[in-house]
């Protein structure tokens, strides 16, 4: 019973990792532009329709198509801030949110006036199979997609750490007019994070494809996910990003397997009433 | 000021006189239209998570015009797309209805059957049930609805029988089960049936637990190592085929092996996405379900139809949703003749005293009780054999013999 319960919690951390991932984008972006993405969700499953007519077309493997879209994502991120949301940049939050989930109601709706409302699965040939380490069964596509969903948070942590344009950006979010006045291109860097973080979730679209099939109806229920996991782990902090995915992926595990599988979801929104009640700048978020 | 009057009056004489006259002059015809042709309406769950067994329903639909009319039957069929929506269902209803829909048919899914059931009791439609389970679609007292499936107790109850028999053909000493299901209207329904009817069926096994899953669920990797836990010799599904196919999956994932995986009567594990998603894992899983009859002449004449029509798919595999949707439209058709009007309530009265000989599906003649529901239709133990369904038991309509326990997933081709 332990090595079951122990194998349920290892697969938890797995789906979390990727969940963080998604969540990390939407942590950044309102970290640094102070815009809360209300179509986060929905640009992740654009990218799981990436990949699933990549490897449709193809056959090439999410695990690699993975780099072309995250940087497709980056140019449509880029794009979209320049064009669409630097305008609104400073007005109230009503405004933004109007704006964004207008956003997200036309993906949802373009994706099923593009591919119908059913789920296109992606059938890898190893979509089946698992690693067996003693009593352990881990699938391996899960193993594969938290892996690079590590790879990629850990580029993004040395991206904002180790070079200019990442300590430019991390000083952007922290003293905005400090940075407009040692002259920093804010709105360029604006651009820049709102690409990163829509690149992050092209990423974890990408790998989500390799765990569930595609499907519209998904946007809205990642957009609530990613949301639920950053005012977990403290919105704006990418480490609590990455902490909150990891603690829904296992909370939602352990639930499932410990109560009953059906209401699984239901732990994810008491850990976040919870969070909200104790500590409600999220587990690693400052103190304003 | 009584010129006045009398002049608005023969006004309103000549207006009445002229739409009277309109009505006499158009009612022949528009008697002798009804009396030729019924306009149906077909509501199925084209898309959404139940789009691949309503589209199965749905490719039987399209031939149905053409074999009742080699009966002597004529039919004008709509078709809507429910979405798996129940109240796509109910507004879908009101749609066709106000277009002209004559008659109902439909929906492959308990929780549209009872949206559009209560649209159809408001406006004296006929509704004929096509496939749908839950018990109390026939126990609300609804006039304008007759139901050719069984109900989720009469699933179960078969579908146990059946499997003792299964049990006694194959020699397998189960000991234990478990039951996973859908939360949805339909899944929830099978529960309820099982935990009334397991207790009294006097099963060879224990039953383990039940288990609900949201069939919307991501993936069924937690429910499926719950099951692990509890490692029961068999596994009694109620699936869709989505979800079935993700049961399936991370079964082979985690390396899980029952003796037997199967379904007391439901759907999931026939539809053809179920076979070209798992390959050679879809075999040897096991449904207890009506089944279409391939000795009976409407059916050969039916696979004669859908072969040329549907080239891509495969009778054998649709034959349930295509025979039942295929009886649905039979039986509106038979009673539009039998009454000889559209009109709601006689033709409802026709539909109910139905007694149809001639059909698809195995069993005794279609007839209804006083709540519409046909209780004559059986079940069959089929299993699937080369990614084909296959009738195992009754011996008498069986063409391979049943295997158990299914071979194990490593070495499958």
């Amino acid at each position: 019973m332990s090595s079951i319960l122990f194998n349920v919690v290892v697969q938890g951390i797995l789906t979390g990792l990727v969940y963080g991932l998604m969540a990390l984008g939407l942590s950044v972006i309102f970290g640094v532009v102070r815009v809360v993405n209300f179509a986060h969700g929905e640009f992740a499953v654009i990218a799981m329709y990436a990949a699933y007519l990549l490897f449709s077309a193809l056959r090439l493997d999410p695990l690699i198509a993975m780099l072309p879209i995250a940087l497709g994502f980056f140019g449509i991120g880029y794009a979209l801030q320049r064009l669409l949301i630097n305008p609104f940049i400073g007005r109230p939050a009503h405004e933004q949110f109007i704006l964004l989930v207008g956003v997200a109601i036309i993906i949802v709706n373009g994706l099923l006036m593009i591919f119908g409302p059913d789920a296109r699965p992606t059938n890898l040939s190893y979509a089946f199979d698992s690693f067996a380490i003693g009593p352990l069964f881990i699938d391996k596509v899960r193993t594969y997609a938290a892996i690079a969903a590590l790879a990629v948070t850990g580029l993004l942590f040395a991206f904002f750490r180790y070079t200019h344009t990442g300590t430019a950006i991390r000083a952007c979010a922290d003293n905005l007019v400090g940075a407009a006045v040692v002259g920093l291109d804010v709105k360029r860097l604006y651009a820049l994070t709102f690409g990163i973080g829509l690149a992050c979730v092209g990423a974890a679209g990408t790998l989500m494809v390799t765990i569930a099939d595609a499907t519209p109806a998904l946007g809205p229920a990642y957009t609530l996910l990613a949301f639920t996991i950053v005012i977990i782990g403290g919105l704006g902090s990418m480490a609590g990003a990455l902490i909150g995915g990891i603690l829904i992926g296992v909370s939602e595990a352990c639930a499932g397997f410990l109560i009953t599988p059906s209401m699984k979801s239901m732990f994810s929104f008491a850990l976040l009433i919870a969070v909200l009640a104790f500590r409600p700048e999220g587990l690693l978020g400052k103190r304003t | 000021m009584t010129d006045k009057n009398h002049m608005t009056l023969s006004r309103r004489g000549l207006l009445a006189g002229t739409a009277a006259a309109a009505t006499l002059i158009s009612a022949p015809g528009i008697v002798r239209a009804q009396a030729k042709t019924l306009k149906i309406g077909v509501l199925l769950p084209r898309s959404g998570y139940l789009a691949q067994s309503g589209q199965a329903c749905h490719r039987g639909a399209t031939i149905s015009t053409k074999v009742l009319a080699g009966y002597g039957h004529s039919v004008e069929l709509v078709h809507v797309d429910t979405e798996s929506s129940a109240d796509i269902a109910r507004t879908q209803a009101e749609r066709l209805i106000n277009e002209g829909a004559q008659c109902l048919v439909g929906p492959f899914d308990s929780a549209a059957a009872l949206s559009i059931a209560q649209v159809c009791e408001q406006r004296q439609v006929p509704f004929v049930i096509n496939i749908a389970a839950a018990p109390q679609i026939t126990e609300q007292g609804y006039k304008y609805l007759v139901r050719n499936f069984p109900t989720g107790g009469q699933l179960v109850t078969n579908g146990l029988n059946l499997i003792k028999d299964l049990l006694a053909a194959t020699k397998v000493a189960p000991k234990s089960a478990v039951f996973l299901h859908a939360n949805d209207t339909f899944g929830s329904a099978q529960r309820k049936a099982m935990d009334a009817i397991f207790p009294k069926a006097q099963m060879p096994f224990q039953l383990a637990e039940s288990i609900a899953y949201d069939p919307k669920a991501q993936d069924l990797s937690v429910e499926v190592t719950k099951i692990r836990a509890l490692n029961p010799d068999l596994v009694l599904v109620v699936t869709r085929a989505a979800d079935a196919i993700k049961l399936v999956r991370d079964m082979v994932r985690q390396r899980f092996e029952p003796k037997g995986i199967i379904s007391p009567g439901s759907p999931g594990l026939y539809d053809e996405e179920f076979y070209q998603a798992l390959g050679p894992f879809a075999d040897f899983h096991t449904y207890n379900l009506p089944w279409a009859n391939p000795k009976a002449q409407m059916t050969q004449a039916l696979e004669a139809a859908f072969k040329p029509a549907h080239p891509s798919n495969r009778f054998a595999v649709d034959c349930f949703n295509v025979g039942f949707t295929f009886e649905a439209l039979l039986i509106a058709a038979d009673g539009f003749k039998r009454a000889g009007t559209a009109n709601g309530p006689d033709l409802m009265k026709a539909i109910k005293e139905t007694n149809l000989a001639d059909h698809v599906m195995i069993g005794g003649p279609i007839k209804f009780d006083e709540k519409g529901q046909n209780n004559g239709i059986i079940s069959a133990v089929v299993q699937n054999r080369g990614r084909t369904p296959t009738v195992v038991l009754p011996q008498a309509s069986a063409t391979m013999a049943p295997v158990m326990p299914m071979p194990p997933w490593q070495g499958r081709t």
